[in-house]
């Protein structure tokens, strides 16, 4: 699944150990979650669109799969 | 808002498992190497320090649960997928170590310590493996 999660953390000026630290996991899933290879549960998808203040689907894109 | 510190958790819980599992070898090593070099052969000696290995090993068995709902859900999925890994590679070894037993094929009797080196080494390659595969 993609997602605009590098780039929104971007324009937040978050690094991923920031962005891991408010989403309460790991560094390592956000860099998972952001190159494509982990996709979050929906709880950890609504805490991410709410951190981001956007609705879960400006963030992520199911119809695309050729990411991984 | 205030965050909580996933790291923070998942360090007190892996240093609990650790003293755990510690302390269950430590039980493990007494109750097998006791009666023969501390106790002399005492029946009630041996069945209190085996009754407290089985309740070390609860302990145990508790504090790995408290790893694993402290770790976040992909490392939960990374270990979940390490111990199915390891549950059906134990047993299909394990069966077959035992028939290889049982129909003579090999001199010696089946030991519970090669399969339990059998489930260290699957579970690490599995989990290494996961972790590898989410890098």
């Amino acid at each position: 699944m993609r997602n605009r999660l590098k780039v929104l953390r971007a324009e937040y000026n978050f690094t991923q150990a920031d962005l891991a630290k408010k989403l309460d996991v790991s560094r390592q899933t956000v860099h998972a979650i952001e190159s494509g290879k982990y996709d979050p549960s929906l709880p950890l998808a609504f805490k991410i669109a709410r951190l981001f203040e956007q609705p879960i689907e400006e963030i992520f894109d199911d119809r695309v799969n050729d990411q991984r | 808002m205030e965050y909580t510190n996933m790291n923070t958790t998942v360090k007190k819980s892996v240093v609990k498992l650790a003293m755990w599992t510690g302390a269950w070898l430590l039980a493990t090593a007494l109750a097998a190497f006791g009666p023969k070099f501390i106790w002399d052969g005492n029946t009630l000696i041996s069945a209190i320090f085996i009754g407290l290995n089985l309740l070390v090993g609860v302990g145990m068995i508790f504090a790995n649960i408290h790893h694993i709902t402290s770790l976040d859900e992909m490392m939960q999925k990374i270990q979940l997928e390490a111990m199915g890994i390891t549950l059906g590679i134990t047993l299909i070894t394990g069966i077959s170590y035992s028939l290889l037993d049982t129909a003579n094929v090999i001199a010696q009797d089946a030991e519970i310590s090669f399969l339990i080196i059998v489930m260290g080494l699957s579970y690490m390659t599995a989990a290494a493996i996961g972790y590898r595969k989410y890098k």
